[in-house]
């Protein structure tokens, strides 16, 4: 038997644009023949692949069907969001980062509005901090649901992903409800958030509420008991707390591993410290251990979402501070929400001072303090980090933004290295990555 | 709020930077300013009366009535450069503790800095994996987790790139920054992979955008960029680039060639 060819296996015909070749492929005996003793195959899965969560590259090493090496390619996505967010002024900084994950957009925008806050050195009213909790529960619920669905799809439960992607829509549109938009809200501002929430806006989260009380049992009963889905995923992607540790992985899936390491708790930011609730976790490290926890924390957060609507409070949603405070008196008019037509002839037709404040405050932004801070929060996939630093400009110095799918991906190699080459599937789905995230 | 702000309340009380404007060499009789202060461009001038007064607004017209941004009232305030002990709160404890544990300490770390809060440790480029593996292992420090490593340029700077590592205690709930700068010519640092295997990707990130060497990193390749790009695009002399678009008759210039106010 000679060596493999593709060209052996084809026929060829002229036609008027030249000579067009038909493969057909070779036999599979060829195949091995032509590879000698070496069994290695290497595959590339992505970056355009159904079931590799967005742009995705795993470059696989094969042994039959069996993971010997598995590496990761980034950068597909790329946008140079840090880089652009030097050109722009503070606030404009929010329009960026809430593309970056874009599945948890509130987060984005709070861990980097908290960063410019603490280097502002301002305290952001109680009213807005209760809205931002709200939001972002009601975010991470959503987000918990597109992995739901997303990773049910990848292993092919697709009943999971009609259901995850029916109730997600609940969620964003009760978040478009208070925002204006589904996703890339830009809605939390340095200094509080854009605007208070609309009439209606509480009872509709109470809606969600319970319509969610009765919906998330269902992926319970759909899911849990499901022989199929717990054999894809108990005792795959293995990866334990010094693991997860040393890779800086963290969310989900360290406490999946068993250390219940969530900053809502243990370095409490945005009055968490005053919501009850429980941190879920399971002890068994694999992908069965991720989905447990994932279904837990989406009724945790309804929790808080209950306590945060009990909590609202009448009060103003942004700082009293005019130099910093962005001028937006929002408000629904024929041809949709713009400035309000007081605001407009407040600062037309009577005050001088204010309509150039306003200008001012809004082509050059407010200054900030020179200066570095860090902040962190938690979001659905761990913990999310800005990294802010100001040369006391109306522009951002310096912004990094530490964003957990980017680091958790790491994990990819220890969880698929072994395995079959369907569990790297099951590994990639379990970790969750956003590739917006990932590449900024 | 966070542990950490609680401990800034304790003991930030001698951080009044924020009303305070510092000249470059101003109140720096050492020079340390020249080779790690935040004198960030050239175009850092304090007009003289703001200087003398000590404050400004917000919009930088503490001088003059001025306030429409054209007469160039361009104000950049220092951070500190320098913390005195002691440093209140948690922070005494973890650098004597890190003293304790780590002969280099007095040789190595150049500047201690408390700022909002934070504590920050300027060490020197070729300590980051020595101090990495004491914070790690150290029983009273115990930063189990390198949350973030990235880069900042810093033009105006003899050692203008700096490599920013953020480290987070698990046991004991602190984050603390550990900053160390090189230069341009000669970017090298000791990668900190073999203590945290987390660095792998950050610091190939720090690698591509900033051109940052981690020496013993098991493979820095770009991460971010085309294998085959040339320049490390987050540096602040790499242009944005862009191109002017049309609207409506009108042509708006690309974000970095546009009208800037400060």
């Amino acid at each position: 038997m000679t060596s493999y060819s593709p060209l052996q296996e084809s026929t060829q015909r002229e036609t008027t644009e030249g000579t067009v070749y038909t493969v057909t492929g070779g036999d599979w005996d060829q195949v091995v023949a032509g590879a000698g003793d070496d069994q290695r195959m290497v595959v590339n899965m992505g970056p355009q692949h159904p079931s590799t969560h967005g742009v995705l590259r795993l470059v696989l090493e094969l042994e039959g069907e069996t993971v010997t090496s598995a590496r990761t390619v980034i950068g597909y996505l790329h946008t140079g969001i840090e880089k652009n967010m030097e050109y722009r002024n503070w606030t404009q900084g929010v329009t960026f980062v809430t593309r970056m994950d874009y599945l948890s957009p509130i987060f984005n925008e709070t861990a980097y509005c908290l960063a410019v806050e603490k280097l502002l050195g301002i305290e952001v009213p109680e009213r807005a901090t209760t809205i931002r909790v709200l939001c972002m529960e009601i975010n991470r619920i959503a987000s918990h649901l597109v992995w739901l669905a997303t990773g049910g799809m990848e292993l092919g439960a697709l009943t999971a992903m009609t259901n995850g992607f029916r109730e997600r829509e609940l969620c964003l549109d009760v978040l478009e409800t208070i925002t204006g938009l589904r996703m890339n809200h830009a809605f939390v501002r340095p200094g509080g958030v854009a605007q208070d929430l609309p009439p209606g806006a509480v009872e509709k989260v109470r809606e969600l509420l319970a319509t969610l009380e009765k919906r998330i049992p269902i992926v319970d009963q759909l899911l849990t008991g499901q022989p199929i889905w717990q054999k894809r995923l108990q005792d795959v992607a293995y990866l334990d707390v010094q693991g997860c540790l040393s890779l800086g992985v963290t969310g989900p899936i360290l406490r999946s591993a068993g250390l219940a390491w969530d900053l809502r708790k243990t370095q409490p930011y945005c009055g968490y410290e005053n919501y009850d609730f429980d941190v879920p976790t399971s002890d068994l490290a694999d992908g069965w251990g991720r989905f447990l926890v994932r279904t837990q924390e989406m009724k945790e957060s309804m929790k808080i979402i209950e306590q945060a609507l009990d909590r609202l409070q009448p009060g103003p949603v942004m700082v009293e501070d005019k130099k910093i405070g962005w001028p937006a008196q929002l408000a629904l008019g024929s041809d949709g929400m713009g400035q309000s037509l007081d605001h407009v002839k407040k600062i037309m037709g009577t005050s001088m001072e204010a309509l150039i404040h306003h200008f001012k405050l809004v082509t050059e932004g407010f200054r900030v303090p020179a200066g570095q801070v860090y902040s962190a929060i938690e979001s659905p996939r761990g913990e999310l980090g800005v990294h802010a630093v100001s040369d006391g400009g109306t522009r951002p110095f310096r912004v990094h933004v530490r964003d957990p799918s980017f680091v958790n991906l790491q994990a990819t190699s220890p969880m698929c290295e072994g395995s079959l080459i369907a569990d790297s599937i099951a590994a990639v789905a379990s970790i969750d990555p956003v590739m917006g995230g990932v590449d900024r | 709020m966070s542990t950490e702000s609680t401990h800034s309340s304790e003991g930030g009380g001698q951080e009044t930077h924020d009303d305070v404007v510092v000249p470059a060499g101003e109140h720096d009789p050492t020079g340390m300013a020249a080779t790690g202060g935040y004198h960030l461009t050239a175009s850092a001038v304090v007009p003289p009366s703001a200087q003398a007064r000590g404050t400004s607004d917000m919009f930088g017209a503490a001088f003059g009535s001025d306030t429409s941004g054209f007469g160039g009232l361009v104000e950049k305030r220092a951070a500190p450069l320098s913390t005195p002990k002691p440093y209140g709160g948690w922070f005494d404890e973890a650098t004597d503790a890190l003293e304790a544990a780590w002969p280099g300490f007095a040789d190595n770390v150049l500047r201690v800095v408390v700022d909002r809060g934070e504590l920050t440790l300027h060490v020197k480029p070729a300590a980051v994996r020595e101090i990495a593996k004491v914070l790690r292992d150290e029983p009273n420090l115990r930063f189990e987790l390198l949350s973030s490593v990235s880069g900042v340029d810093y033009p105006a700077e003899e050692t203008r790139l700096h490599a920013v590592y953020h480290y987070t205690s698990m046991t004991y709930r602190r984050r603390l920054r550990v900053e160390a700068a090189v230069t341009v010519d000669d970017p090298v640092l000791p990668s900190v992979c073999p203590v945290y295997p987390t660095a792998d990707f950050q610091e190939r990130e720090a690698w591509d955008m900033f051109g940052i060497v981690f020496e013993g990193h098991p493979a820095l390749t770009r991460i971010l960029m085309p294998d085959d790009w040339v320049g490390h695009p987050q540096r602040k002399d790499y242009p944005l680039g862009g191109i002017p678009v049309e609207y409506k008759g009108a042509s708006i210039p690309p974000p970095d060639e546009r009208r800037s106010y400060a």
